[in-house]
């Protein structure tokens, strides 16, 4: 008891001063992060602007602007992002199936757990980029072989994820759907997909990241249109502007499709525990 | 009338939790089971709720054998396990599915009047303390209106205090429908205050040890010497079970003994 007290109070004491700046930090934490790159940016404009650095191999940001301005005038840019986001949207849907499927009889049933599983893990110790001389033999070197490729890259992280939510379902909450005599169907229903949603998101997320990552590998392997044809055709011509208005392109895409994801799941994600939310922030 | 008969639980393991225990109880009785850790209470409810098969032996409700979860048979575990993804009055829904959603609503509002958390219906479960979320648990239980309750070591994990508010809170509830409650205590205390009947269970292999019957009428007073009387043969009979020493009559028990682990 006594030597419980000072510990009491050292503890306490943290928690109420970080109370109040947390308040102005919602706002300036987002903020103190943008100023780094923002600075850097601002920085080397005004290098090149005043003169100090030509800027040829690294352009500022105003040529880097203009270049997206341009390629956005002459409708190139709406070509080769809309022929991106179809690779790796129909990549993705591809892989989150399969995944989401065999992830889910693997998870529920045990048998083909120990029948699949072993193979699975297999294949995903192969780098996927090695199939890809496989995958333009079998498939060509045109749409198929890429969004394969795609899917098999968000294949694994989906298929991980759903298979390990639904083994660490806790025993207890499926005993009290037993209990209440759940069928099987309303047993998966109302207990075990709300369980595994919040891991099932996050696999999802990490297997969107992996469809951006496995378009430009896909994009640079030989394609005539896309941001990575973007990206190749400004090292081939020499036009780095280009090549960082494709990156830039790239980064704003895959943010904005994590974050329609996150803003789509989050109704279903309201009853998660304050945890993961102070995480993200 | 619940009846188990000679009802024997081996786990694959080869432990012997339960040997040929038999008992039979009223429509409406409150029993107790007590008993040191590891005699089998937990395996002998849990066969009874139908979660698990007896290896032998047969559990009856009105001549009807119970070998899967049955809808007349509701249970409250130890921790509240509501479902952290369902508001409190969804919870306590949970088995109500098949009514129509007006008549669900009025039994939930009427439940969560009854346990006095009318205010939480819309609350999380994360955003209960932990004496809150029991009476969810048992309110989830009862809205079904089960015939009997069973109930592991309900209040185990909860301080003093809330603890007899809530024992005296479930005898409330009880008293509306008037429930078979079969409950899995180590509070001798609990024992006394709630049941008509205590059974005291010995272990390895669990079996039916002692049984005492607590003739005081309700509301109880847990400082009556009739109450200590009682709780101080339930006290003797569970050391017994156990092969202990029998505490001397003349040394009274402190406050401090009542509870036994
Ligand atoms: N799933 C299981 N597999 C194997 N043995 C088990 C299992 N569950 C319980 N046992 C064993 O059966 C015996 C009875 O266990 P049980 O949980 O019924 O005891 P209990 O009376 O509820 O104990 P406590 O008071 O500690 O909760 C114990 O020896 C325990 O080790
Ligand atoms: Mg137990």
């Amino acid at each position: 008891m006594i030597s419980d007290a000072p510990v009491l109070q050292q503890t306490s004491e943290p928690a109420d001063s970080t109370a109040a700046p947390s308040r102005l930090s919602r706002y300036a934490r987002p903020l103190l992060g943008v100023l780094l790159p923002l600075i850097l940016a601002l920085g080397w404009e005004i290098v090149v602007w005043s003169g100090w650095s030509n800027g040829r191999l690294v352009p500022p940001p105003s040529r880097v602007f203009a270049t997206i301005a341009d390629l956005a005038r002459s409708g190139e840019l709406v070509r080769h992002i809309a022929a991106t986001l179809w690779r790796v949207g129909l990549g993705f849907a591809f892989g989150v199936v399969a995944g989401t499927l065999l992830g889910a009889i693997s998870g529920y049933w045990s048998l083909a757990r120990r029948l699949l599983d072993p193979t699975v893990q297999a294949l995903r110790a192969i780098p996927s980029l090695a199939w890809v001389p496989l995958f333009i033999l079998w498939l060509g070197i045109f749409e198929t072989s890429k969004i394969v490729l795609i899917a098999v890259g968000v294949f694994f992280p989906v298929y991980l994820g759903v298979m390990g939510a639904i083994l660490i379902v806790d025993r207890k909450i499926v005993e009290v759907g037993r209990t209440f005599r759940l069928s099987g169907p309303a047993m998966i229903r109302r207990i075990l997909l709300p369980a595994v949603l919040p891991a099932y998101v996050v696999s999802l997320r990490v297997g969107l990241g992996l469809g951006w990552m496995f378009v430009v590998a896909a994009e640079l392997i030989g394609a005539s249109e896309g941001l990575g044809y973007l990206l190749l055709d400004g090292q081939q011509l020499g036009k780095p502007a280009q090549i960082l208005a494709a990156i830039v392109i790239f980064a704003i895409l895959g943010k904005l499709t994590d974050w329609l994801i996150e803003v789509g799941a989050a109704p279903f994600l309201r009853w998660q525990d304050a945890f993961g939310r102070a995480k993200e922030t | 009338m619940l009846a188990l008969d000679r009802v024997s639980k081996t786990y694959p393991n080869g432990v012997q939790a339960l040997a040929r225990f038999s008992a039979e109880i009223r429509q409406g009785e409150i029993l107790a089971i007590i008993g040191g850790s590891g005699c089998g209470k937990s395996t002998l409810l849990r066969a009874i709720a139908g979660l698990d098969r007896a290896s032998s032996g047969t559990v009856t409700l009105d001549d009807e054998a119970i070998a899967a979860p049955h809808a007349k048979i509701g249970i409250i575990f130890q921790e509240p396990r509501l479902l952290p993804w369902l508001s409190v009055a969804d919870n306590i829904g949970f088995g109500l599915a098949d009514l129509p959603a007006a008549e669900r609503r009025a039994k939930v509002a009427r439940a969560l009047e009854r346990v006095g958390l009318a205010d939480k219906a819309q609350a999380w479960p994360r955003e209960l303390s932990g004496g809150q979320a029991q009476r969810v648990a048992i309110a989830r239980a009862l809205v079904p209106q089960p015939e009997v309750l069973l109930l592991d070591e309900p209040f185990s994990a909860l301080d003093a205090f809330t603890r007899r508010d809530l024992q005296d809170h479930l005898l409330d509830l009880w008293a509306d429908t008037r429930p078979t409650l079969i409950l899995v205590t180590h509070d001798v205390d609990e024992a006394v205050v709630l049941a008509d009947r205590v059974l005291v269970m010995r272990p390895r292999p669990g079996r039916l040890f002692d049984q005492i019957e607590i003739n005081l009428g309700r509301p109880r007073d847990r400082n009556s010497p009739l109450f200590e009387n009682f709780k101080r043969s339930v006290l003797t009979s569970l050391d017994r079970s156990l092969d202990r020493n029998v505490p001397d009559r003349d040394a009274t028990q402190g406050p401090g003994q009542a509870m036994w682990w």
